[in-house]
């Protein structure tokens, strides 16, 4: 069963879909290919210089030369789960960065503040789903806040690659 | 089959054409997808629909994390090809990926995923392919750092192809070194093609240990050394079975200088007596016509090893 359901699934994927890319002087363009596989804010979020003797590594500045939106499935349970994870600081940093800031709040708001309020509570979510997950950098550079140092980004993958005296 | 390890570093051996090749094999994509399961199923989540924040070591062209996806779960991947890298991108895979050497760590920071897996990578960090490579330094980076971006108490299940008995030991050891607890899992040890070693561990205490799969319940009795716990003291897991001896010391010492050995069961049962020198030199015949490595023959060729306790 799991064989057949997952090559499903992938031949599913081939279909490309349509997406907005923008470049950073906010140019939009409209274009049948894209990449879904990415560094998006949420991964960003959670990555650090790990270059020897660097203690403040986090979080990574991003330069971004060219990014891409793309829609991305919404998982409430997921967002909920991924904000108690989440440094809200750095994450406000990277939307700016990106140019992706969706008026978020200074501090993540407790799930009490909207009382019964369901609806601005799933709008809340959605908001930071598309920032966390829906914006990917395609092209770029990221820097060590500490020690200057540049991981490129290429093709959505930033290469995060070490020299041995680095380590 | 010969070992990749051997002929060329990972970021060479997995180039282009490799990735291209080994993501379109329909007999990967059943292998990984398995060993993906069973590590996830390893990894033991209370089913409440949660979708797990996961890293994928060694994730390549995403087959592994392909699997995760579809198990609902988000996943982040590191590897060191970017010829794999590429193919997963372009196979538009769900999981966000970073060109990284794990053999220098991992470049997160403390305390973020809710567990890891690695199918068929970490055995990669036993070779030294570049001068300044020492397996046991890239082991303690890749250890101490996968420990430390990982939640309190967070399991890795690892599946892994050690070259042999010592190498399977090291990495275990290597792993509770940094302060994980867990040890070896080895699915069916008695079929020498099912055979499947996962490195199971927990950030932080310790936890039950997962009992291995095995061909038939009455295997049982054969396959005592199925799970190997080991490290000192407080790192050490708890066998689940109603056996609760600890055997991992006394496995620890049969496996130590079987390095030409694949099969770390000493005494199967077809051949309780060892398999003889007709049968070793039959076999390594047989690698060698088919381009394998194997030692010269010598007069300590098939003979019994004398047993250490
Ligand atoms: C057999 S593939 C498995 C890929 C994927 N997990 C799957 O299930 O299809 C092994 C992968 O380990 C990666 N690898 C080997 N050494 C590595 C290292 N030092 N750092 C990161 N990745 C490494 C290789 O590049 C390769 O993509």
């Amino acid at each position: 069963m799991s064989l057949s359901f997952g090559v499903f699934l992938r031949t599913q994927k081939v279909t490309k879909r349509l997406v907005k890319t923008t470049n950073i002087r906010g140019v939009l363009q409209r274009c049948a290919y894209t990449y879904t596989s990415k560094m998006r804010l949420l991964a960003h979020n959670m990555l650090a210089c790990n270059v020897k003797g660097v203690v403040n590594g986090y979080p990574l500045t991003i330069h971004a030369t060219k990014i891409e939106t793309n829609e991305s499935e919404f998982n409430g349970n997921f967002i909920v789960h991924m904000l108690g994870k989440l440094d809200w600081g750095a994450f406000l940093k990277a939307c700016k960065e990106v140019n992706a800031s969706e008026d978020l709040p200074e501090e993540i708001p407790s799930r009490d503040a909207f009382g019964t309020e369901e609806e601005q509570y799933e709008m809340f979510l959605r908001k930071v789903h598309h920032a966390l997950l829906e914006v990917t950098v395609v092209e770029g550079h990221l820097e060590c806040p500490e020690s200057g140092r540049k991981f490129p980004i290429e093709n959505t993958i930033p290469n995060m690659l070490l020299n041995e005296d680095e380590v | 089959m010969s070992r990749p390890e051997l002929t060329a570093p990972a970021e060479y051996f997995y180039d282009a054409a490799e990735a291209k090749k080994y993501t379109a094999s329909s007999r990967v994509i059943e292998i990984q997808e398995r060993l993906t399961e069973r590590a996830l199923e390893l990894l033991n989540f209370p089913r409440d629909d949660v979708p797990r924040f996961l890293l994928d070591v060694g994730c390549g062209s995403g087959l592994s994390g392909d699997r995760l996806t579809e198990l609902g779960h988000h996943w982040v991947g590191v590897d060191i090809s970017r010829g794999m890298l590429n193919h997963a991108v372009e196979r538009e895979v769900e999981g966000d990926v970073f060109e990284s050497d794990i053999g220098h760590g991992v470049p997160f920071r403390p305390g973020v995923f809710d567990g890891c897996v690695s199918i068929s990578a970490i055995q990669w960090l036993c070779n030294a392919d570049k001068s300044e490579h020492d397996p046991r330094k890239r082991l303690k980076a890749f250890f101490s750092q996968t420990y430390r971006c990982l939640k309190r108490g967070a399991k890795c299940a690892f599946q892994f192809y050690p070259e042999n008995a010592r190498q399977a030991e090291m990495i275990a050891s290597s792993a509770l070194r940094v302060g994980f607890s867990g040890g070896l899992v080895v699915d069916y040890p008695n079929s020498t093609r099912a055979k499947k070693y996962f490195l199971v561990l927990a950030a932080g205490p310790p936890d039950s240990m997962p009992t291995a799969k095995t061909d038939e319940a009455n295997d049982y009795a054969n396959a005592k050394q199925d799970v190997v716990g080991r490290g000192g003291g407080k790192n050490k897991f708890k066998h689940n079975n109603n056996n609760n001896s600890e055997f991992g010391l006394g496995v620890k010492k049969k496996r130590k200088g079987d390095k030409h050995a694949r099969t770390i069961y000493v005494g199967s049962k077809s051949h309780p007596e060892g398999k003889g020198k007709a049968w070793v030199m039959k076999k390594k015949k047989q690698m060698r016509n088919r381009g394998v490595q194997v030692a010269n023959d010598s007069k300590y060729t098939g003979r019994k090893r004398k047993e250490r306790f």
